[in-house]
């Protein structure tokens, strides 16, 4: 049958409104069972032996005093495996409980082979650098080096030229669930039964059934909750693999997750950036060159690259900055690979750019937002850079910074962001039983971003249902596939497979129910829990009864995603207040308004939490988020999480999330957003610092430290 | 939830009992004893000392493994006895709570005391049970999110939380709930300053915080108008 559009957004019971998170309540109460949570009775529990040196092989491996432990009943060796980094996995054990697992894996003895290593960005550019890989390759690869339009004349003829250098540092995703699994084969040793905590149920399966060679069909994997990924928990990962290995020889569930020091350093990174950027603007203050040269690591193997000149026109874009030159390298260094992380390179990208955007704007004496209004292609931003400004109080901004009296000063800081999105690729399944229950099944997975509750949100409204009514069965490999969640693809993938499905599961039932209503399906509608007609509302079944008529033929009809409902191309924009201490160099977030076009909300009330969350990320990468690497030992010194910072109670300020409900938006179809609200915080708090003190700190994390040093580079350090 | 018989007399299995039962008796008023401290920190760095010193790795495994002291323990959990065999002196409360007795709520996180997740009421006060001895818990009342439903309802905080979205992926949640109950009890009016300071000891990685700022105070509420 034909896809039907979304009804207009005025027309909905559920969509676009608040609608509380359909499994809040096992969350609240303990119940809800994480893949950590899961241990079937008799698991053994497995642990990995890890390298202890930044760039070695494991030469020999001997396993023979961990096997002798009583309890030990499986071990794992990667004999010869060469570790680029501090902390790679060379053997695992798996015993009866975590502490014998612990002393299982110390009796490991492992000879190493030992080589030079660096692990930090600026020495491995050094031409008399240790080189990561040896001399297979270097340790700088050009990523990129392009050109466009006529950059050296542009800045002959502007009329304000800036120039800095910008930096960000890499930043871990530190999920609080770590990477892992529980797998159980069955007695066969023919089937695999995985609890993964994962932000991809199939691509768990197809990288285990590939690694296992076994057929996909013979895995099936469930993630019920899972506690946090941000990009970083697509596969089976080595832990996956090696862990289905170890159930398959000790014949035993194994329950494998990473220890917090191994997710720190083993499971993924936002890679680091040194931005070195000129830019030229017109005496209007249209942005006419952009040129940078740039450098980042994202590990021992990984890029580091990101969109430039971000918002204002990236490279192969025709609009935005008519001349542009960008020059950048990824570095390798002996430390952790990144993986992609919530907005992959946009905060970096945006952090660079809108700190250029406000130096133009001090140049040039224009207000900030007038002049990402003039430069900013893209109409949805204009209008939310007044709207998120007048919301923050930007009225109240000084232009002159670091005036007025006392030590704390105010600081008001803006910027914008862009994003794809969009979604396809899935199919569900949605069950009407002639008790009137409906259940509706789809292989995608809920991260905690609210997909249990679009899945039952959009069923209930197109079948004229309470949300109670539905029951969303998701996070299995046995129900009709969806992709991973990533790209904020999720709801724009999910939302328009469950409404095409339960349209057509609809149409069965108005079909099947019509001659008790003496008419043709045409005639019918579902509002309210009741089938009734549409040309007397009067004649109408109660939606029990209406099901009750299916006897013992319940409807299970299956559909897919359809691109008309949903779109992708998003904007955003972040608007701070903070308070500067020029004394301590304290930084006080004040107030954070994030405007987001979101197309169309299927849930209003996750959506904010989601903005709420990208805000409070923001903040903490902001001010607090450090990987440190330990030059001489070549470890990560704070692999955890009492070193590794991340935002707390005490640092939150007022938050106001914005949901931009235009009607036009609104008429756009579903857009994922889990991702942009985050980008461009960092950048809007590091505008505000500079507000306040009218100096510039130009790396990430602002920290005390560097608040004081900026403003001893102006001159204008206390006492 | 399976049901575990109440025992009133705790069998000893170990030497090493007489010290430990003196151990709990001046037992951690604030839930972290230098003992549970030790242990909390300690774990993570001999593993990594172990790692490139073979000689303390070998002595340590020995005593940790083939010294094999443990000790049969009675824990009153929710409110209920259980009989728990074989714990070793090392064994934390959360271990206990996670994988023998199947009250999962309470999540490992840091495990070294830093963020909370493992958060339950010990004696009525909040406190990591990562950094916990299970041996140290006896005697004392211990309360997980899993006992602060009453039947099938939930708690007031627990209702706050679903009501305010104040969760996200839901791995902090629990400790968070634990938290606001706690203060809660002792503070039905706080203020934000106060609901901030009282969870300064929990980590959320969503970024839930100010959604629990508010479930804090609708729950204040409710108990205060309650009452």
């Amino acid at each position: 049958m034909a896809v039907i559009p979304w009804k207009p957004a005025g027309d909905m019971t559920h969509v676009t409104k608040d609608t509380v998170r359909v499994d809040a309540v096992p969350k609240v109460t303990g119940k809800a069972k994480y893949a950590y949570d899961v241990l079937p009775k008799d698991a053994l529990i497995g642990l990995f032996v890890t390298s202890p040196y930044p760039n070695c092989k494991a030469v020999a491996i001997d396993t023979a005093a961990a096997e002798a432990l009583p309890g030990v009943k499986a071990v794992w060796v990667d004999e010869g495996k060469v570790c680029r980094m501090a902390g790679e996995f060379v053997a695992a054990v798996a015993a009866e409980t975590r502490d014998i697992a612990r002393d299982a894996a110390r009796r490991v003895r492992v000879e190493w082979e030992r080589y030079p290593f660096v692990v930090k960005a600026d020495d491995a550019r050094q031409t008399n650098s240790a080189q990561v890989h040896g001399s297979t390759r270097p340790n700088v690869n050009r990523a990129t080096d392009d050109e466009a339009g006529d950059v050296e004349a542009a800045f002959e003829a502007a009329a304000a030229v800036v120039d800095g250098t910008y930096s960000t540092q890499v930043q871990t995703h530190t999920s609080l669930e770590p990477h892992g699994m529980t797998c159980r084969w069955d007695d066969t040793g023919e089937n695999l039964r995985v609890w993964a905590s994962t932000q991809g149920v199939f691509s768990v399966r197809g990288e285990l059934a590939g690694a296992l060679e076994m057929p996909e069909s013979n895995v099936v994997v469930t993630t019920d909750y899972m506690g946090g990924g941000f990009g970083s928990k697509f596969g089976a990962g080595v832990e996956g693999i090696v862990c289905a290995r170890l159930a398959r020889d000790a014949k035993r569930a194994v329950k494998l997750l990473l220890t917090r020091e191994q997710e720190q350093t083993n499971s993924g990174n936002r890679p680091s950036s040194v931005q070195h950027i000129r830019a030229a603007a017109d005496a209007d203050g249209r942005v006419t060159a952009f040129d940078m040269e740039a450098y980042g690591t994202g590990g021992y193997s990984a890029g580091a690259g990101f969109p430039a000149p971000y918002i204002y026109g990236v490279l192969g874009d025709p609009s935005g900055i008519p001349n542009r030159r960008i020059v950048r390298d990824d570095v390798r260094v002996n430390a952790g690979n990144a993986r992609a992380m919530r907005a992959p390179g946009h905060p970096q990208a945006s952090f660079g750019m809108e700190a250029t955007m406000d130096e133009l704007a001090y140049a040039l004496g224009i207000d900030p937002v007038e002049l990402r209004v003039l430069n900013d292609p893209n109409e949805t931003r204009q209008a939310q850079y007044r709207d998120a400004a007048e919301r923050v109080g930007w009225s109240r901004r000084s232009a002159d910074p670091g005036a007025g009296a006392g030590p704390v000063k105010t600081g008001f800081g803006i910027g914008g962001a862009t994003w794809g999105g969009g979604g396809g690729g899935t199919r569900a399944t949605v069950e009407i039983h002639s008790d009137g229950s409906v259940v509706v099944k789809c292989g995608t997975q809920d991260l905690g971003t609210g997909t249990r509750t679009v899945v039952a949100v959009v069923a209930a409204e197109q079948l004229g249902l309470a949300v109670e009514d539905i029951t969303p069965l998701i996070g299995d490999t046995r129900f009709p596939p969806s992709g991973g969640s990533g790209g904020s693809t999720t709801c724009a993938a999910v939302a328009p497979a469950i409404k095409v499905t339960a349209d057509t599961a609809l149409a069965t039932l108005l079909t099947r129910v019509a001659a008790a209503l003496d008419t043709d399906a045409e005639n019918l509608e579902a509002v309210d829990r009741s089938i009734r007609r549409i040309d007397d509302p009067s004649a109408s079944l109660s939606w029990s009864d209406a099901c009750a008529l299916l006897g013992a033929e319940p409807i299970s009809e299956t559909e897919q995603h359809d691109g008309s409902l949903s779109s992708s191309g998003t904007a955003g924009v972040c608007a701070v207040e903070l308070t500067v201490d020029e004394e301590t160099g304290d930084v006080r977030m004040q107030k954070v308004v994030s405007v987001q076009e979101a197309g169309l909300v299927i849930d209003k009330l996750t959506l904010e939490s989601q903005l709420i969350g990208a805000v409070i990320q923001g903040i903490s990468y902001a001010l607090h988020e450090d990987r440190v690497m330990d030059r001489i030992l070549g470890h990560q010194v704070n692999a955890n999480m009492e070193f590794y910072k991340i935002s707390g109670t005490m640092d939150m300020p007022e938050i106001e999330p914005v949901v931009w409900m235009t009607e036009q938006s609104l008429s756009r179809g579903v857009i994922g957003i889990g991702e942009p609200p985050v980008i461009p915080v960092a950048a809007a708090i590091g505008n505000a610092v500079r507000n306040a003190i009218g100096a510039r700190v130009a790396g990430l994390p602002i920290t005390p430290r560097r608040v004081l040093e900026a403003l001893e580079r102006e001159g204008r350090a206390q006492g | 939830m399976p049901k575990h018989e109440p025992t009133s007399d705790i069998k000893r299995e170990g030497p090493e009992d007489e010290e430990r039962a003196a151990g709990s008796e001046d037992g951690p008023p604030s839930g972290m004893s230098r003992r549970s401290f030790i242990q909390g920190v300690g774990g993570t760095a001999v593993a990594t000392a172990a790692m490139s010193s073979s000689t303390h790795a070998e002595a340590d495994a020995a005593e940790g493994a083939e010294g094999v002291r443990v000790a049969s323990i009675t824990l009153n959990i929710n409110g209920e006895a259980h009989a728990v065999s074989r714990v070793e002196p090392r064994t934390t409360l959360l271990d206990v709570l996670r994988n023998r007795l199947e009250y999962t709520g309470a999540k490992p996180v840091c495990e070294r005391a830093s963020c909370g997740a493992c958060s339950v009421l010990f004696d009525g006060k909040p406190v990591y049970a990562c950094s916990i001895l299970a041996m140290d818990a006896e005697g004392h009342e211990i309360i997980t999110v899993e006992g602060l439903l009453d039947g099938d309802n939930l708690h007031p905080v627990q209702e706050a939380f679903v009501e305010e979205d104040a969760l996200m992926c839901g791995f902090c949640t629990p400790g968070f709930v634990v938290s606001v109950a706690a203060l809660v009890a002792e503070n039905d009016d706080p203020t934000l300053d106060e609901v901030k300071k009282a969870l300064s000891g929990n980590l959320c990685r969503c970024g839930t915080y100010t959604r629990v700022f508010a479930a804090a105070q609708t729950a204040a509420r409710r108990v205060r108008e309650g009452a």
